[in-house]
């Protein structure tokens, strides 16, 4: 029997076992946090940043989806100082790619866009870089427009862990850093991938996409994912 | 009987797709008719940009000097500035030129894809900046409508709203 603990999340008192997350018990209870490389059934990485909270007692932000609950917490999902940087953030996103939502596949289902919606950002503070990305189109069913990825990793996970392929990973760093099919060869040439698409459901933007569609036309569906994981952990045990 | 608010709207690097969704606001353009002069815009015939406007709607992004030098004309006769849809917010489509030196650009649009008079414009046409950038990284914005175009009912809420003296409480989507 897992030990149950009992906290607050803005004041509303809320329990969870002790291996869940801040993340998975704010969703539980109906409290929005957003998120961007988080997605119900693969590991948390914490890399967006975004679900960051305020936990009385501790100088730093900590990432709602990568720690536990504890006894006694008293968690802050929404103060002013988190608004101000999940719209900085969101604004280092749209600045180091190219996101042209009007002529992307996934116009008006991306997360990216429905994110910037909701938390009113309407405007970027922080000038473009307009870098000089790469598209490969050389698989004959998908394809990936870097100038939309945002490196929430979700690809990588998606592939490593739930189809055991481990095609994607990540090359380079920083401002350099950007997903890869097996050692950086054109998707067409993995010999890895199976081509089961699960990369492209997962992915949170209009970076990995099925060919032929058009503009606002790639709708993700990212629902079969907790379902995979649980035969899995079946599968396993 | 009140003074007329004067509104402005001017066409920089977009497609007029914003200045259609703005027409696109049907009957209202007739109930706010009586409440503004329409004093400078590509829908009026006044080539010069008048001593003071309330509000002036931006379309497009800075893309030659002459967008430069415009913005930053109207922007010291105007006292509300929108910018207006996606070009003028983020350079949107116009900008994916931006990963290309000018002269690429002009090679592209003006020879290889010409089939008559095979070179760039030298008269009239007003020379490309290196980078098209959004108008307030040029001049400061006092209000962002993104969206491409923004749906008529978000620009007639905001034009409503800052006809009765409210700042615009809408947050379209980009794109």
């Amino acid at each position: 029997m897992m030990p149950v603990k009992t906290f607050k999340i803005d004041g509303q008192d809320v329990s969870g076992r002790e291996d869940e997350t801040i993340l998975e018990i704010a969703r539980e209870n109906d409290i929005f946090l957003p998120t961007l490389c988080n997605i119900a059934g693969l590991k948390p990485v914490g890399a967006c940043r975004l679900c960051m909270v305020e936990v009385a007692g501790s100088n730093k932000l900590l990432p709602a989806c990568a720690t536990r609950v504890q006894e006694g917490m008293e968690v802050t999902t929404n103060s002013e100082r988190l608004q101000k940087y999940r719209r900085m953030i969101l604004e280092m996103l749209f600045v180091e790619g190219n996101h042209i939502c009007s002529v992307c596949v996934a116009n008006g289902h991306c997360e990216l866009q429905w994110l910037a919606e909701k938390l009113g950002v309407d405007h970027t503070r922080l000038n473009y870089m307009f870098p000089a990305k790469e598209v490969d189109v050389s698989h004959y069913r998908y394809a990936i427009d870097h100038n939309r990825c945002i490196l929430c990793t979700r690809c990588v996970r998606v592939c490593a862990e739930i189809e055991g392929a481990h095609t994607w990973d990540v090359s380079g760093r920083g401002i350099e850093a950007k997903v890869v099919t097996d050692l950086n060869t054109p998707w067409a040439l993995s010999e890895t991938c199976t081509e089961c698409g699960k990369c492209v459901q997962v992915c949170p933007t209009g970076a990995l996409f099925k060919k032929s569609r058009a503009v606002g036309e790639m709708v993700k569906d990212g629902q079969f994912l907790p379902y995979l994981k649980t035969m899995r952990e079946v599968d396993n045990a | 009987m009140p003074d007329k608010v004067k509104v402005a709207t001017v066409w920089l690097d977009g497609c007029s797709g914003c200045h259609m969704s703005f027409l696109d606001i049907d009957h209202v353009l007739l109930d706010i008719a009586d409440k503004i002069d329409l004093v400078y815009s590509p829908l009026v015939d006044n080539k010069d940009f008048p001593d003071m406007v309330d509000l002036t709607l931006v379309e497009g992004g800075v893309s030659s000097v002459d967008d430069r030098a415009k913005i930053i004309k109207i922007r010291k006769h105007t006292k509300l500035l929108l910018a207006l849809g996606d070009c003028a917010i983020t350079g949107n489509v116009p900008a994916m030129r931006n990963r290309y030196p000018v002269a690429a650009v002009e090679e592209r649009a003006y020879i290889e894809n010409a089939d008559v008079n095979q070179r760039p414009p030298s008269l009239v046409v007003p020379k490309l900046l290196p980078k098209i950038q959004p108008v307030h990284t040029v001049v400061p914005v006092d209000i962002y409508l993104p969206g491409c175009p923004p749906p008529g009912p978000v620009i007639r809420d905001a034009l409503v709203a800052l006809l009765n003296g409210q700042m615009p409480d809408v947050s379209p989507r980009f794109g």
